[in-house]
């Protein structure tokens, strides 16, 4: 079996972020780690892997120093990697364009692992592209992954806590969300022997990529307008606080 | 004119209300407004639709059955209509239905595509969302055939806007391909108002303490018509399902309300619910950091605070 995980060199949610030029951000000043949804793909496609046998395949489309992403993801226990390369910051419209490209040349497909979101440009969107470039079927937010045969059956979470028990034939696309499984920690000979497995270094450039249809371009980053101090409500007892409150959410905020 | 065709959610013949707030957003001088409807009651939903500004009420159907959501026949019906219909710009409310379906139709139409707009500005073709977890607020620029936004709930406040809008009927020669089946929809645990479009959000942090002790938050919420969340500490602990974790891992929202009671305001946990209109914190911490962001603080101890607020609420 042959499992690909899309994963995405993100900066450290805890990180703090800080805005350079107009649009983009100081990428000095901060961790990049392995975008967290994607963690979850990767534990679920090594406990596939170790039941159905096969090679994990880890792919990114990112940056040079992308490359400790993907070994991040060896060390886990992946195979090998696949890293195409691009200095310039590139939309969904074209990373999926470049996964595509790649998995096809690769060949045999079974199954790719994605997270259903990057937490840095948050779009939401990949797997779905993925999806269509790669002509198969694509279930996002899954917290529950099952294979029978060829088919593979997941719990998709929508709203209130609901799920969707969704079957697909195999290949398709399982985009992870937090729930799914606690991914595994590498241990250090884990790291040490991540470093001597493969990657496959491609120079998006060379892909042969049609121009793309459509983009999306951040032309401009602010920071979120910072709260005005918050009034502390006042009150000689519980009862009296909770009443204020009320009162200022009825007549001050307007929004009771 | 420009067509914009907005994606109407629905359950049990009801039509979600978060996506008024997207039409307010959505329309405008120079655009018409054609509503996709593909549960069959495009009729029953026309009254509301007309009020805020939809001009034709389009009842979608397919070769195979809409009245259930499939999100492959759903995403190629829409496509054919865009098609037909010569809509180039199709917008819906970024609920987990919306987050699902409105990226299958860009990806059928190659279309650009935004998800999680606060605002959207059709004829500039321009959006604003956040990102890197709410650190940042970005202002991103589409360009190509054809545009898709995902609005975030409640970002923008439905205003009416009447019209008389006509329903005019639209078949997708769309076949289910089978190769993707939904075999069953397990009904959530948490009951009442959903999570990510409750105009009111009352959480509980890892102060609550025990599953049990939540019963206080739900009270409250009864009495609010809100909807009940939970910070990670809390979902890790096993008190509340992860299902209402409010944040970066979890939900985001953005409520008239969030009333955060023992949470301290861990920057994962501001990510997804910052953007509220009023947020309130009640701590018995005073040096807190949630007391920074918030709008109305009370330092003091949940369990005395949240019962009384729940009587006075009822005053
Ligand atoms: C990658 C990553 C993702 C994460 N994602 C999320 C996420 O999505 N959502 C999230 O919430 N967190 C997330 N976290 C965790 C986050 O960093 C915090 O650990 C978490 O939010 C803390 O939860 P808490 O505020 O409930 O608990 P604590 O930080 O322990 O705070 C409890 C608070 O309760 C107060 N308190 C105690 N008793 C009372 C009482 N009787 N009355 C009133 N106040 C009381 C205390 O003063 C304290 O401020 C994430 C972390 C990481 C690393
Ligand atoms: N540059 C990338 N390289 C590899 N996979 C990616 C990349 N960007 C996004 N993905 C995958 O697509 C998912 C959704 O990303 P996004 O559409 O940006 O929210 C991520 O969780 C990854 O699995």
């Amino acid at each position: 079996m042959r499992i690909f995980v899309c994963v995405k060199h993100v900066p450290d949610t805890a990180a703090k972020v800080t805005i350079k030029g107009t649009n983009g951000i100081d990428e000095t000043s901060v961790k990049f780690v392995m975008n967290p949804y994607d963690e979850y793909g990767v534990e679920e496609a090594l406990k596939l892997k170790s039941q159905a046998g096969g090679e994990v395949v880890i792919v990114c489309v990112g940056k040079p120093g992308a490359i400790s992403t993907i070994r991040s993801g060896l060390a886990m226990g992946a195979e090998r990697g696949i890293l195409v390369k691009t200095e310039e910051t590139v939309d969904q419209v074209v990373i999926a364009g470049a996964l595509a490209k790649v998995i096809k040349d690769e060949g045999e497909l079974d199954l790719i692992f994605m997270g259903k979101q990057s937490v840095d440009i948050e779009g939401m969107q990949t797997q779905y592209r993925l999806g269509k470039l790669l002509d198969i079927p694509v279930a996002s937010s899954v917290i529950v992954f099952n294979r029978q045969d060829d088919k593979v059956v997941v719990e998709s979470e929508i709203e209130g806590g609901a799920r969707q028990v969704i079957e697909m034939k195999m290949p398709c696309i399982v985009a992870a969300m937090r729930g799914l499984n606690e991914p595994r920690y590498p241990k250090l000979p884990d790291i040490m022997k991540a470093t001597k497995k493969p990657v496959n270094q491609i120079e998006l450039s060379s892909l042969g990529l049609e121009a793309p249809a459509s983009s999306m371009v951040v032309e401009e980053l602010t920071y979120p307008p910072e709260k005005p101090e918050g009034k502390m409500v006042e009150g000689e007892d519980p009862k009296q606080l909770a009443e204020n409150l009320v009162k200022l959410l009825k007549e001050e905020a307007k929004v009771l | 004119m420009e067509k914009v065709g907005v994606f109407i959610e629905t359950k049990d013949k009801e039509m979600k209300m978060s996506i008024l707030g997207v039409i307010t957003g959505v329309r405008g001088e120079g655009f018409e407004l054609y509503a996709f409807v593909l549960d069959g009651n495009a009729e029953s939903y026309k009254d509301s639709l007309q009020e805020y500004g939809i001009n034709k009420v389009v009842d979608l159907s397919a070769d195979s059955p809409t009245a259930e959501y499939d999100p492959e026949v759903y995403a190629k019906a829409i496509v054919d209509a865009c098609k037909g219909l010569d809509i180039k710009i199709i917008a819906g409310v970024n609920s987990a239905i919306g987050k699902d379906i409105l990226p299958r139709v860009a990806a059928e139409l190659n279309a650009a595509c935004i998800l999680d707009c606060v605002s959207v500005n059709l004829a500039e073709k321009t959006v604003v969302k956040s990102n890197y977890s709410g650190k940042t607020i970005a202002k991103v620029r589409l360009s190509g055939e054809y545009f898709v936004y995902g609005i975030r709930p409640n970002a923008i406040t439905a205003e009416p806007a009447p019209v008389t809008a006509e329903v005019i009927a639209h078949k997708a020669p769309v076949q289910d391909e089978g190769r993707l089946v939904i075999k069953e929809v397990k009904a959530g645990t948490s009951k009442g108002v959903d999570l990510t479009e409750a105009e009111i959000i009352i959480s509980g942090g890892r102060a609550m303490g025990s599953k049990d002790n939540y019963k206080i938050l739900f009270d409250c919420a009864e009495v609010l018509g809100a909807a009940v969340g939970a910070s990670r500490a809390s979902v890790d602990a096993d008190y509340a399902p992860q299902s209402i974790q409010v944040g970066q891992t979890g939900k985001t929202v953005s409520p008239n309300i969030y009333i955060a009671c023992g949470i301290s305001g861990a920057i994962q946990h501001l990510a997804g619910m910052k953007t509220s209109k009023v947020i309130v914190a009640i701590n018995k911490d005073p040096d807190a950091p949630i007391f920074t962001k918030c709008d109305y603080g009370i330092v003091g101890d949940l369990f005395k605070i949240v019962p009384e607020l729940t009587e006075a609420l009822k005053r």
